[in-house]
């Protein structure tokens, strides 16, 4: 038995509609920030198995292109944070569905 | 990669990751939700190691379990009387069908494609070859990033400062 | 023959070699292979029995420096320290042990039961992980990773949520204040240990143990070339440790205990062991990055490396235990306000200095004794100025060291003494 490209990226898919699921359908500000976390993750998990597997010129691309990932997903979580409390302080709650102030 | 302990790692890392995943989405209380994503985050980094991604597993657990994981945390406690319920919204079965649809369509993406399978062994180490990357051919890109963090910064600390209390007349 | 010779002699030639005990465990390993077993099982056998050696030692040595602090920091301030149990108080911790093992594991209300349980063992696991990585000798590394001083960080962040999970799930406020009073700490300190641990990487080139071990044998150990860096280290490790004059989370004069308030008997003892180990961890890292790890100018030939290693360990853990015997704690906003505006500029100005340092040396291919003792002088002379006048500029020069009366006794009419001409009063 071995171990191929195949068998990580089914785990990555199962991670990233696993993160869809809970971006989509969770109430809380801070499970939809879980989800998207869990999203980012599923992604690197696939480019750190294509440098691995994959023919290509420049292997290390993907290696680099993660860090890059996990900045973005750094800074974004930072901002989320500083949105969930504001919204908290403006609204008094971190539910979703109790942010409508558009309906109107 | 057929060594049999980097077969027996990877299922029990997946199991590990998929698993807590899993527990987030049944978690009823957003603290246990966050344990889970801890574990799972754990799990990938072991995952890492076994593609022979040495940096980046350390990075992960440096970044995510150390990093992020408290800024979930401390977005939990600074919103007291919020809820601490891990629910689901009215947008349940919508998403579990959606969530379904994508993993059945990558899955088959990706037992489909024919990929270009490379005959080559794992990295011996990554450290200084991301190093001389970052600092050369992705230097542009790397320094982007650093601004991206201190806009992000910034951002946050204007967002949430509290309002200058006005001095009186 | 003189007896060493004949030491030599009776080593040189036998089927394992004493001095290092990574030999009769590799020479195991090979056995097991020879029999036909695959590489896992020769893999998992020897690790395995590295783990279980690093955790016997673990536990043995928390219990001897149990009874060793108490009576140190005794002797440091006029008293006896423990002297009852046994023939001066040496089965001491043992009896703390039992009784930490026979009391009652109370679990408090409201509590969250899964949490409470597991917040200690997440504490202890990744610490005791930590000393996987370092070289106790020449083969006696049992994860030689090439990512070793990230490594290390790492491991640090794991332990930061553990520290919340602890408090939180106590359902007791002063358990949450601690864990996040905890939490701020460490993440600000963290931030130093990474720019502290930067500058032996940027020399060495490389973040492997036993390459950072093997550079200082064959030059200088950084402890010379890198004083400032030291010195930021030993103070965010005091921190990392939660140790005085750093314990403030578990400031037992403000908040009962900080995040371990609510729990008792072994769970506490894991919380304990847990610390004890951390401090054996930064002491050990102070020693592999900064002092020679195991090696001793050529006295590892006859020393057993592994015991060179604990030696210095346990001097550079002597510096912890005298600090906490000698200094009184900080407060809180004190030790906040020197990460970020003391230690932090400092640490990045000393990034800075050693990039350009080594690139000088690398540039102009100078050999290592031409530009170390170079480097050696300018790094301890800009440390001093950069330290003294940094804090010259934040205002703590020596103008406001005199007394000055707190305002609440003036009030109530006590005998007031006016500080000296030419200085301010605080407060």
């Amino acid at each position: 038995m071995s171990v191929d490209l195949e068998h990580y990226l089914i785990v990555s898919a199962l991670l990233f509609s696993i993160g869809m699921y809970v971006t989509l359908a969770k109430q809380s500000f801070i499970g939809v920030l879980i989800g998207i976390e869990m999203m980012f993750n599923a992604v690197n998990l696939t480019f750190i198995s294509f440098a691995r597997f994959v023919e290509s010129g420049d292997p290390l691309a993907g290696h680099v292109f993660v860090i890059f990932t996990i900045t973005v997903s750094a800074a974004g979580a930072a901002t989320a944070l500083a949105l969930a409390v504001l919204l908290y302080r403006v609204k008094g709650t971190i539910e979703m569905e109790r942010m409508d102030l558009l309906k109107w | 990669m057929d060594d049999t302990g980097v077969v027996i790692a990877f299922w029990a890392l997946s199991l590990m990751t998929i698993g807590s995943a899993l527990g987030v989405v049944a978690a009823r209380n957003i603290i246990h939700a966050v344990v889970f994503l801890v574990a799972s985050f754990l799990g990938l980094a072991g995952l890492y190691v076994t593609l022979s991604a040495d940096f980046i597993a350390v990075a992960q657990m440096l970044i995510y379990v150390g990093a992020i994981s408290i800024l979930l945390l401390f977005a939990i406690v600074l919103t007291p009387r919020g809820s601490r319920d891990n629910a689901e919204g009215f947008l349940r079965l919508p998403a579990l069908a959606l969530g379904i649809l994508v993993a059945a369509a990558l899955i088959f993406a990706a037992l489909d494609t024919e990929w270009a399978i490379a005959d080559r062994e794992g990295f011996d180490e990554t450290a200084s070859l991301i190093g001389d990357a970052l600092l050369d051919k992705y230097a542009l890109p790397f320094e982007i990033a650093s601004v991206l963090l201190l806009v992000a910064v910034v951002g946050s600390i204007v967002l949430v400062r509290p309002e200058p209390i006005e001095e009186d007349e | 023959m003189n007896p060493v010779e004949i030491l030599s002699v009776l080593l040189e030639g036998e089927w394992y070699d004493f001095r290092d005990l990574g030999n009769p465990i590799g020479e195991l390993a090979d056995q097991i292979k020879d029999w036909g077993a695959p590489e896992w099982v020769a893999y998992l056998v020897s690790t395995l029995l590295g783990s279980v050696g690093i955790l016997l030692w673990a536990i043995l040595s928390v219990l001897a420096f149990i009874w060793i602090e108490r009576r140190v920091v005794a002797l440091m301030q006029n008293r006896k320290g423990p002297n009852r149990v046994g023939p001066a108080g040496l089965l001491q911790p043992v009896a703390d042990a039992l009784k930490l093992l026979m009391k009652e594991a109370i679990t408090t209300t409201g509590s969250d039961r899964i949490l409470f349980w597991a917040a200690p063992i997440i504490i202890f696991v990744p610490t005791l992980a930590i000393f996987a990585i370092f070289p106790w000798g020449e083969n006696m590394i049992l994860a030689d990773l090439n990512v070793g001083v990230l490594f290390l960080l790492a491991i640090a962040g794991i332990n930061t949520p553990a520290v919340f999970l602890a408090g939180w799930s106590s359902n007791n406020k002063y358990a949450l204040l601690g864990a996040m009073r905890t939490i701020g700490m460490l993440i600000s300190y963290e931030i130093i240990q990474v720019l502290a641990l930067l500058a032996p990487v940027l020399f060495v080139g490389s973040m492997r143990m036993a390459d950072i071990v093997s550079w200082q044998h064959d030059n200088v150990w950084i402890i010379l070339i890198q004083p400032l860096g030291l010195l930021a280290y030993i103070i965010a490790g005091a921190v990392e440790m939660n140790r005085s004059p750093a314990d403030n989370a578990e400031a037992e004069s403000e908040i009962v205990a900080g995040y371990h308030t609510e729990y008792g008997g072994i769970k506490f003892g894991f919380f304990y062991q847990g610390e004890y180990l951390a401090g054996f961890a930064i002491a050990a890292v102070i020693v592999t990055l900064y002092m020679g790890g195991w090696r001793l100018f050529g006295l590892e030939e006859w020393i057993p490396g592994w015991i060179i290693f604990l030696g210095k360990m346990y001097a550079v853990f002597f510096i912890y235990i005298w600090s906490r015997g000698t200094l009184p704690r900080l407060r809180i906003d004190q030790l906040m306000g020197f990460a970020w505006k003391f230690l932090l500029p400092l640490t990045i100005v000393n990034v800075l200095i050693v990039g350009m340092e080594v690139l000088i040396w690398r540039e102009n291919e100078l050999s290592a004794g031409e530009a170390l003792p170079a480097i050696a002088v300018i790094n301890l002379l800009l440390g001093l100025v950069l330290f003294a006048g940094w804090a010259r500029f934040l205002g703590h020069g020596r103008g406001t060291q005199a007394a000055s009366g707190a305002v609440l006794t003036q009030e109530i009419g006590a005998v007031f003494f006016k500080p000296a001409t030419g200085t301010e009063m605080t407060n």
